[in-house]
């Protein structure tokens, strides 16, 4: 199993007042299985995304990335489990100014230590996966909301990530892009590749074989679309 | 992934161009100032130095003490103490190599109809070597001129420039204080040194001097050069005691004459000139940390500003390190580039100041080495807390930052 939370909690001070962001929480996601997490604002779902997407670690309980506890890492440890395991689809593309769309796709691989031949070849090949590669040389805003969120998907996956997370993709996007977006999530899914979907809207769950709700920092409800 | 830094780094001073310009111009202008102060400074010393130097090698100059005239003590060297017997004396002294008496006064120097004020030396042969002078035309005046107080005299080379205007003085006779004189000789120019104009002067035999025109029997300086820079303490103190026996002065009465030793003259004044350039260095050293003050500003800035990017690249998987350099990259490059064009700011102004003001400057290339290496620590040490302060932002804030 690739994603095993049991009894997940994580407690926020603010302002001296402490506030329990997740309860308990327990939930396994199997590889291969395309989840949206859905739930109100407060409701504790980026918090979950934040520990599934290893950006934070949980106050207590067990989080199991193919087997290794991750609540245990420290700090550069989660930032190489990030660089190799998770990608990661942000509402806002999250692209860096005046790089181009060929370097922001290959900066996980910087990380990584990939060498720069490599870099490119790779870049390259996922950039033609999304449609874009007559858009290498261009920077981020030179291109629509729909295309930057397709670089983004391809800096997700370049390093070949056992999950994509994908924070509102379609969030700051029109109907027709947004749509796009979601038909290359489950392209990416149906070649096997486990998604974590957190939004809010209904027709983009949709999308997904599975909805998980969070309400109070706990799961609500766990529903498997049977299609 | 160093190579990574360095050319992420550089692309991100790329995007701010004047900025990272204007934070050089800190550092450039800090280290420019250090080699161009420094540079002067050294002149100064060498200019003094040279000057000293130009008196005469291990140099031990004795003059008498003050003369009093009923309880009223006359200006130091006025005194008649001194005499060509202790001169003679003091040859023998260890340590000692030559010995050259003198007495001077000032004459008017006529030749035709052309007149010239000038100091007037007697002196011994020996003031060749000790003030190490050259005879450039003729021949200095011998023992012999000396021992019959001939009318001979060498002149300076000013002294022969405006008495004979293209003419060869040597054989011609000139009239001092209107008693005739024969040119043997006109001795090579040396230049200013301290003290003025070495070359305005005319010297004639000591004996000559005493007895034909001041009309004294004793000498107002002698001029002793001790063998060595190590002989010179022991001599000045051998000589001390051999006056004071001659001088037959009981152990409560002071030194009726003076020896002034011109090594220690010129310790104390490279110690002078070692403080101002010192002085001048820490002056523009100053400026140089108000540019990396400037650095650190202007890097805090950019990591705020940054935030977001950080905390993009904290999800991609960049870790503490990779932040780290990145931002303590950009410090550095600032700070290398500002120091190797203050390098080139500073030698082109201490070539203008020299050109310009006609100043001596010497550029050191110690001081390059060392404001140089300063600006790269400046930049490592201010560039270390922002780069800092980024490696350590937690991704979640800083891709929650607008």
């Amino acid at each position: 199993m690739s994603i095993v939370l049991s009894n997940v909690t994580k407690v926020y001070k603010l302002g001296g007042e402490t506030v329990n962001a997740l309860a308990g929480l327990t939930v396994s996601i199997s590889p291969g299985e395309f989840t949206a997490i859905m739930g109100p604002s407060g409701s504790g779902k980026s918090t979950l995304m934040n520990i599934l997407g290893c950006l934070d670690r949980p106050t207590s309980g067990s989080y199991q990335l193919d087997n290794q506890e991750v609540a245990t890492l420290n700090d550069d440890q989660l930032a190489i489990t990030r660089n190799q395991k998770i990608g990661f689809v942000f509402q806002s593309f999250n692209l860096l100014p005046r790089m181009s769309t060929l370097e922001n796709v290959a900066l996980p691989m910087v990380y990584a230590g990939v060498k720069k031949r490599e870099r490119i070849l790779r870049a390259t090949k996922v950039l033609t996966m999304v449609g874009l590669e007559d858009r290498m040389n261009h920077q981020p805003n030179e291109l629509s909301g729909g295309q930057r969120q397709r670089v983004a998907i391809a800096r997700s996956l370049v390093n070949d990530p056992t999950i994509i997370m994908a924070d509102e993709p379609t969030g700051n996007l029109d109907t027709k892009a947004g749509d796009e977006v979601m038909a290359i999530f489950s392209e990416l899914n149906a070649q096997g590749r486990t998604i974590i979907l957190v939004t809010h809207e209904p027709d983009i769950a949709e999308y997904a074989k599975r909805v998980v709700y969070v309400r109070d920092g706990r799961i609500e409800r766990d529903e498997w679309k049977v299609r | 992934m160093f190579g990574e830094s360095i050319r992420i780094a550089l692309a991100g001073l790329r995007a701010n161009k004047l900025r990272a310009m204007l934070t050089m111009l800190g550092i450039i202008i800090g280290v420019g100032a250090v080699i161009a102060m420094v540079s002067i400074g050294m002149g100064v010393r060498d200019k003094v130095e040279s000057s000293i130097a130009g008196l005469g090698s291990n140099l031990l100059i004795i003059t008498p003490g003050t003369a009093s005239a009923g309880g009223s003590r006359q200006a130091a060297g006025s005194g008649i103490t001194l005499n060509a017997k202790d001169a003679i004396a003091i040859q023998e002294v260890a340590g000692v190599n030559l010995v050259a008496p003198a007495v001077s006064r000032q004459y008017q120097a006529v030749f035709g109809n052309q007149n010239w004020t000038t100091s007037v030396q007697g002196t011994t042969p020996d003031i060749l070597g000790v003030r190490s002078y050259n005879v450039q035309e003729g021949a200095f005046f011998t023992n012999q001129d000396l021992e019959t107080r001939a009318r001979v005299a060498v002149l300076g080379k000013t002294v022969a420039d405006n008495l004979f205007a293209g003419i060869n003085p040597v054989g011609q006779t000139i009239r001092i204080n209107k008693a005739p004189f024969r040119v043997v000789g006109v001795l090579e120019g040396k230049g200013e040194s301290m003290g003025g104009n070495q070359d305005d002067m005319i010297i004639v035999p000591l004996t000559t001097a005493q007895e034909r025109l001041l009309g004294i029997s004793y000498v107002q300086t002698i001029n002793v050069q001790a063998t060595g820079t190590d002989a010179i303490n022991q001599a000045q103190e051998d000589i001390t005691t051999l006056l004071r026996v001659r001088h037959k002065l009981p152990l409560t009465t002071p030194d009726d004459f003076k020896v002034q030793n011109m090594v220690a003259v010129m310790a104390t004044a490279d110690a002078t000139t070692g403080m101002i350039t010192l002085l001048l260095g820490v002056v523009a050293a100053l400026s140089l940390l108000v540019g990396g003050i400037g650095i650190m500003n202007i890097m805090l800035v950019s990591v705020t500003e940054r935030t977001r990017e950080i905390g993009i690249r904290k999800a991609l998987g960049a870790g503490y390190y990779n932040i780290l350099l990145q931002f303590l990259i950009e410090a550095v490059v600032i700070s290398v580039a500002g120091g190797l064009l203050g390098i080139v700011l500073g030698i082109l102004s201490s070539y203008g100041v020299s050109t310009l003001a006609g100043w001596k400057t010497i550029i050191s290339s110690l001081a390059i080495v060392i404001a140089f290496g300063f600006s790269v620590i400046i930049g490592l040490f201010f560039g270390i807390y922002p780069a800092r302060k980024a490696a350590l932002l937690d991704p979640i804030d800083a891709l929650r930052y607008e």
